[in-house]
């Protein structure tokens, strides 16, 4: 779907994003992680025909970005940092308004428009002025635009930015319902939400790719390091002593009592989840939940980058 | 053609749905009502085509005025908003944008011209008007208002604040039309050149109620030329 080679972005003489190199499948979840200024937005805005490159060479669905982006701009739906909404509009005029410009065919608009509507559940708000809108909703509007013209590839900068707990859960459902009709290109900084999204993940920093793959690979990567969290029925402490003795364990904490019932964090340097569950049968405690720590993720991602840092 | 149109709806509805389009129409026209009543109508008795010649005067350079301000937010804004990403990334070209803003910026533009129109029905009530002098005086009004309107358009593809749009347009205009005021400290063939490149010696035609093909070729060619400076900036965007 995406093959991107050598591509290379420069503002006057910084260079943005350096020789970036990667390929992203058809129906695949990307998750574009970076800290600010890593260069996300400027290779998001590459791929959504926005900028063009400096040098390299970027193909989508078998166009050229250079040679041919209006046939890639018909073929993808881009949803900027900051939503692109016309404030005096209301939901339904800017949703009909950025299909017919995107191409759709005049009698098509309306189911398109209420499709896209359907799918960011903005039925009811339809007749709302977009400057009434609370934050939540402007990015449902922006996702909107982004896939009212049934586009393959959808890249999203950012969408879960600035938005409380309760929307960002509503934002990631809305993605997540994209999945493998559409394929999905997503950047965040809020790590631990796009894990639970993605496929995949490009790590980006300074402008230049610094890893790539599953959050298994990553792991991988750096030895499987993470924290496990346990959820489990019987004695606490002898649940403890059985997971100090597994190899590649570092740290075990009791976080929470309760009763028969306990939850405990395991801090390990390497993926020894089997083990662990294994120890616990073997000592005799019933294992209730085993589950990768939220952070796991975010902590990958931190280790990442100031790995590179201090290179 | 139907993005342009597409891309004028939109803008001309945006016009029409905010308060500043408004604004700026109610302010020109006043001004100009204050023009037509202390500059057109006092004095000795005069011919009406002569202070229907007035009128046009100052009504071109209000309306030049008017096209300036009504063209600060075209794109200015679009940048300032963050919606220039929308259009960069629909398959629209640029000069697509660049037309369908101009439309919807012209039309509403036409409607401060139809509300002066009061003012030659005024003097054709009291005196006696040529249907040819006003519609010729009407003709290169607008063409005055979409050359300015143009160079309004470039102003604001330059910048992303609309003030600053507006202070680029504005000198931009003003130097069009004091060009001429260079012809005495020249000779020629210098002189002929900046009394050619001035809006002043175009209009005059204009005003009288003559319709030249030059005159018009002239505001013409200015109008195109500031689009196609608008679209080599929104093109040349994408590159930095």
């Amino acid at each position: 779907m995406i093959q991107v080679d050598g591509l290379t972005k420069h503002y006057g003489e910084r260079a943005a994003i350096k020789d970036l190199s990667f390929n992203i499948e058809k129906g695949e979840v990307i998750g574009f992680l970076g800290l600010n200024g890593a260069g996300k937005s400027t290779t998001l805005k590459v791929l959504g025909c926005v900028l063009l490159p400096t040098s390299g060479k970027v193909v989508i669905d078998g166009f050229d970005v250079s040679k041919d982006p209006h046939e890639i701009r018909k073929r993808i739906g881009f949803l900027p940092d900051t939503p692109p909404l016309y404030d005096e509009m209301t939901v339904e005029g800017y949703l009909r308004f950025v299909a017919e410009l995107r191409g759709v065919a005049k009698a098509d608009v309306p189911a398109r428009v209420a499709d896209a509507m359907k799918k960011t559940a903005l039925t009811e708000r339809k007749d709302d002025v977009i400057a009434t809108l609370s934050h939540g909703f402007r990015q449902r509007v922006g996702l909107a635009q982004a896939l009212v013209h049934n586009p393959r590839l959808l890249i999203l900068d950012e969408p879960t930015g600035g938005l409380d707990p309760v929307q960002i859960v509503e934002m990631r459902e809305l993605i997540r319902a994209l999945k493998g009709e559409h394929t999905v290109l997503v950047s965040s900084h809020i790590l631990a939400e796009i894990s639970q999204i993605c496929d995949r993940f490009l790590v980006i920093q300074q402008g230049e790719i610094i890893a790539r793959g599953s959050e298994e690979d990553l792991s991988k990567q750096l030895g499987g390091a993470g924290t496990v969290e346990i959820e489990l029925s019987g004695a606490a402490q002898k649940a403890v002593d059985a997971l100090k003795a597994v190899p590649h364990v570092t740290d075990v904490v009791v976080v929470r009592l309760d009763g028969e019932r306990a939850s405990l964090k395991v801090e390990t340097d390497a993926e020894v989840r089997p083990a662990l569950v294994k120890a616990l049968v073997n000592a005799g405690v019933d294992v209730l939940r085993v589950d990768r720590a939220a952070s796991r993720l975010e902590h990958i991602f931190l280790k990442l980058t100031h790995g590179k840092e201090a290179a | 053609m139907r993005n342009v149109l597409l891309i004028a709806r939109r803008e001309l509805a945006a016009y029409l749905r905010t308060m500043s389009g408004y604004v700026i129409i109610a302010v020109v026209l006043f001004a100009d009502g204050l023009a037509f009543n202390f500059l057109a109508l006092p004095g000795p008795a005069r011919k009406s085509s002569e202070v229907l010649g007035v009128f046009f005067w100052a009504t071109s350079g209000l309306t030049m005025a008017c096209a300036i301000f009504l063209s600060m937010r075209l794109i200015a804004e679009e940048r300032q908003t963050g919606t220039v990403s929308l259009l960069y990334s629909s398959p629209v070209r640029d000069v697509e944008i660049v037309v369908g803003k101009f439309l919807a910026s012209l039309g509403f533009l036409l409607l401060f011209l139809v509300s002066t129109l009061y003012m030659p029905a005024l003097i054709a009530i009291y005196g006696k008007v040529s249907l040819g002098h006003v519609v010729s005086g009407y003709f290169g009004v607008t063409l005055v208002g979409a050359s300015s309107l143009a160079i309004g358009t470039f102003g604001s593809a330059l910048t992303r604040s609309q003030v600053v749009a507006v202070v680029l347009s504005a000198v931009m205009c003003l130097a069009l039309t004091t060009f001429h005021l260079l012809a005495p400290v020249t000779d020629r063939p210098l002189t002929e050149i900046v009394m050619q490149l001035s809006w002043y010696g175009h209009f005059e035609g204009f005003r009288v109620g003559l319709v030249h093909l030059k005159d018009v070729v002239y505001f013409a060619l200015v109008t195109f030329l500031g689009l196609f400076a608008a679209t080599r900036v929104l093109e040349a965007r994408r590159w930095r």
